[in-house]
């Protein structure tokens, strides 16, 4: 197989950079897999190792510091059969901590190879995620009072499925990286290495002190068996197939004339719990039904189990333009939050808005027509007195009818709960 | 005409997938994140992908690598993620990586609130990347434009090569209204131009006739190279100051000279006005209404309402306001477009509007307004 290596772009690393020696091997396992340069997507970010893309015959995306993880993901769900090798510095790998992690719980088929100098290189030596505490480098004392991570650890409790930390002189690097690569999953391979521009100039670090370190820590040695499972891309392809397809949204047809032909806003002033918005989606398709133009603003709390919940309805003939509610036809106040929160609305009301009011809730005085509903004497539960009120709207002959509603709720309701919600608009007294 | 009822973000949704659109990748915002739901419905089943990135950053990078691998791609944020995507804007914008990028507006500065509408970040989509190249930014005022808009963004996207902006905003994306989607025009789709076969191909080598450089996607048989760095045609650095003086310039020119083929408006032209009011987005409804009353009143007024925000369709805007002596621009903030109008029209009386509570300008606001001229 032929050597992927750009002839016309010779490798610039200062004389003794191990990145130098990393480069030709990355290169000798793309032989022994038989690889050929359109297999293979180079993905780097910034720092010396960002240089790596530029020195390969391959395809190639270079970007932002840290970033590099997040454009292999793309490039790797949209072509899977693409060989994803993604390079990153000791510097990319602390700014990029939460792509790590998360390529890491996915396990998407990617090799990142981490080659770890313990400095910054190119911006001036640095301290990194990884420089040792007692390290000199060009940050002053900070690293003295910070203390390194150890990526290997990071990335097995975070759920990589392969993961090596070894020195970038070790004998049979090749094959190491060509395990990696054909492991189906993520791979990291933490490769220490020695910056000469920078690191060893002030720090002894050489090929011997890397494996003495090493070998007095645990190692990492390929798969991570705790963390064996089902690559990220193949699985989402699975699960994806055995997803429906979403229809369109159901059309309504035109089926009733409205009580009135003009535009009118409705406002359900309700608390968390009592199914406003719900009732809000029902008045808008009892509108449609009509052939009437709908929107719908719906507000409640963040916390969305306490406090109010208001939905605001207009339907009208015409487009609607403004949507904000200035002279509703219809008031539905059944919880005192809801109320509370757009009090001010009342002053302002027409002497012919109707407001339907549960009993047990207070409104402000106003001009209003109130139609005064004991819900719980009907037995009709908090969570129903949205519907009811719609049905008492209805059974008035204000804003909607009730052939408008009873079709809304079959467009929108499947069985069983259809025929409850109709039973309970038909059970519903005006009174 | 049969009508459905779906909100904003659902209708951008839609029109994404119409237009091709097969990868998307979002993190949880309000009022962002139903199109992100929606998406998640579509996509997979019809062979796309959709994920939830760890953050914003990592949202729109995969949305990059998606793009450069072929696919049509969009994401979608709210103020606090749009901070968030600026490097990688800036990478779309250089690199001329399509993508579509929705923005629903919502009360800043910060995390401000986020259940409540205004436009506040329509200089920040122009202006909020490194290198300041222009972008397209076009904002929707209803549901029927989530859709219509979406896939315009799609075709420039594909045509120019670059980030295409939807500046939505809470009142539009999480309001639900009435749409009778098959009746909304469909434009032709278009795909980022492949080299002729046979032809040899580096990445952002621009023909003679051409302003765009030809696309072939990472992954297929010719190798492609994609960089951030200050680049040649071959995707390589170069340190040539007349080649990148003339790429810059190609970059600026070739999305500002052609906003006229894409300067989507509605104007409201009245004879015997002398005051022309301008405005985009939500607030164009509450102008609309606004508008018809004067008239009624016999007061009438010209309304402008801009769907294409950037570049600034400048001689859409200098030709319709032509005969006015004042002009009123109304916005849901505290005075950002109107500094585009007062630099476009410098011999007119500019007036303008603005309010940034959280509630939208209502009609009558704008009356007020007009009638202060
Ligand atoms: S600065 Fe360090 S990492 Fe960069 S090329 Fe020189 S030796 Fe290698």
């Amino acid at each position: 197989m032929s050597n992927l290596l750009n002839k016309s772009r010779p490798l610039v690393f200062c004389p003794g950079c191990s990145h130098e020696r990393i480069a030709r091997i990355l290169d000798k396992s793309f032989q022994n897999m038989g690889l050929n340069g359109n297999q293979i997507v180079m993905v780097s970010d910034i720092g010396c190792s960002g240089l790596f893309d530029t020195f390969f015959n391959t395809h190639a995306m270079h970007g932002l510091h840290g970033r590099a993880l997040t454009y292999a993901t793309g490039l790797k769900l949209a072509r899977p059969e693409l060989n994803v090798v993604v390079t990153m510095g000791d510097g990319g790998m602390g700014i990029g901590g939460a792509h790590i992690l998360s390529a890491c719980r996915r396990n998407l088929d990617l090799t990142l190879l981490v080659l770890n100098n313990f400095n910054f290189g190119m911006t001036g030596g640095q301290f990194s995620a990884t420089t040792p505490s007692e390290a000199q480098v060009g940050s002053g004392f900070l690293n003295r009072i910070e203390r390194p991570i150890d990526v290997c650890e990071v990335a097995c409790s975070a759920g990589a499925t392969y993961v090596t930390r070894c020195s970038a002189y070790r004998k049979d690097l090749a094959e190491e990286i060509e395990r990696a690569i054909r492991h189906e999953g993520f791979s990291v391979l933490d490769i220490w290495g020695v910056c000469t521009g920078r690191y060893s100039k002030q720090n002894k670090l050489t090929p011997q002190t890397i494996d003495e370190t090493l070998s007095a820590l645990p190692p990492r040695e390929g798969v991570v068996e705790n963390n064996a499972r089902k690559e990220y891309g193949r699985f989402y392809r699975e699960v994806a197939e055995s997803q429906k397809p979403t229809p369109p949204p159901a059309k309504i047809e035109k089926k009733f004339d409205p009580p009135e032909s003009i535009r009118q806003e409705v406002i359900i002033l309700g608390d968390a719990g009592q199914r406003i918005i719900t009732a809000g989606d029902i008045l808008c398709f009892a509108g449609l039904t009509a052939g009437l133009k709908v929107t719908q603003k719906n507000e409640y709390n963040i916390t969305v189990l306490r406090g109010p919940s208001i939905s605001e309805v207009i339907l009208s003939p015409e487009d609607i333009g403004f949507n904000g509610i200035y002279r509703p036809a219809a008031i539905v106040a059944i919880g005192q939050e809801g109320v509370d929160r757009r009090a001010n609305l009342f002053e302002h009301l027409d002497k012919d808005a109707l407001i339907i009011l549960a009993k047990g809730v207070e409104v402000p005085s106003s001009n209003a027509t109130v139609h005064l509903v004991d819900f719980k004497k009907q037995g009709i539960k908090t969570h129903d007195r949205a519907l009811s009120s719609l049905s008492v709207m209805a059974k008035l002959n204000k804003v909607i009818n009730l052939k408008m509603l009873q079709s809304a709720l079959e467009a929108r309701f499947k069985e069983p709960v259809l025929t409850s919600a109709l039973g309970l608009v038909d059970r519903v007294d005006i009174a | 005409m049969p009508l459905s009822l779906m909100e904003g973000n659902e209708a951008i949704a839609w029109g994404a997938v119409n237009s091709g659109c097969r990868f998307y990748a979002g993190y949880p915002i309000t009022p962002a994140t139903t199109i992100f739901n929606t998406m998640l419905k579509l996509l997979p089943p019809m062979g796309g992908i959709c994920i939830q990135g760890e953050d914003e950053i990592a949202s729109i990078g995969s949305c990059l690598g998606a793009s450069m691998a072929g696919l049509k791609v969009m994401t979608a944020t709210s103020g606090p993620g749009l901070s968030l995507y600026s490097e990688h804007i800036s990478f779309a914008l250089g690199s001329e990586i399509p993508i579509v990028i929705v923005v629903i507006q919502r009360l800043g500065p910060s995390t401000g609130s986020a259940t409540r509408g205004a436009d506040g970040d329509i200089q920040f989509m122009r202006w909020g990347s490194s290198g300041g190249l222009p972008v397209i930014v076009l904002a929707p005022v209803d549901i029927n434009d989530c859709f219509f808009l979406t896939m315009h963004a799609f075709n420039l996207a594909e045509e120019f090569r670059c980030p295409v902006f939807i500046a939505s905003n809470k009142e539009i994306a999480m309001t639900k209204e009435s749409i009778d989607m098959d009746a909304i025009p469909r434009p032709k789709l278009k795909e980022r131009a492949a080299p002729p076969p046979g032809k040899s191909f580096l990445p952002f080598e621009i023909g003679s006739d051409r302003m765009t450089p030809d696309f072939l996607p990472i992954g297929d048989e010719v190798l492609v190279r994609q960089t951030s760095s200050t680049h040649g045609p071959d995707g390589y650095i170069t340190t040539d100051f007349d080649q990148i003086g003339k790429n810059q310039e190609r970059l600026r020119k070739k999305i500002v000279s052609a906003v006229d083929r894409f300067s989507f408006c509605e104007a409201y032209m009245e004879d015997d006005a002398d005051t022309l009011v301008i405005t985009y987005g939500v607030t164009a409804r509450a102008a609309k209404e606004a508008f018809m009353e004067q008239k009624g009143e016999g007061k009438p007024v010209s309304l402008l309402v801009l769907k294409t925000i950037w570049p600034v369709p400048e001689n859409l805007i200098k030709e319709k306001a032509k005969s006015f002596k004042h002009v009123v621009v109304v916005e849901m903030n505290l005075g950002q477009y109107v500094r585009e109008i007062q630099r476009i029209l410098p011999d007119k009386k500019v007036h303008f509007f603005g309010q940034m509570n959280g509630k939208l300008i209502t009609p009558h606001q704008i009356k007020e307004a007009i009638a202060n001229v």
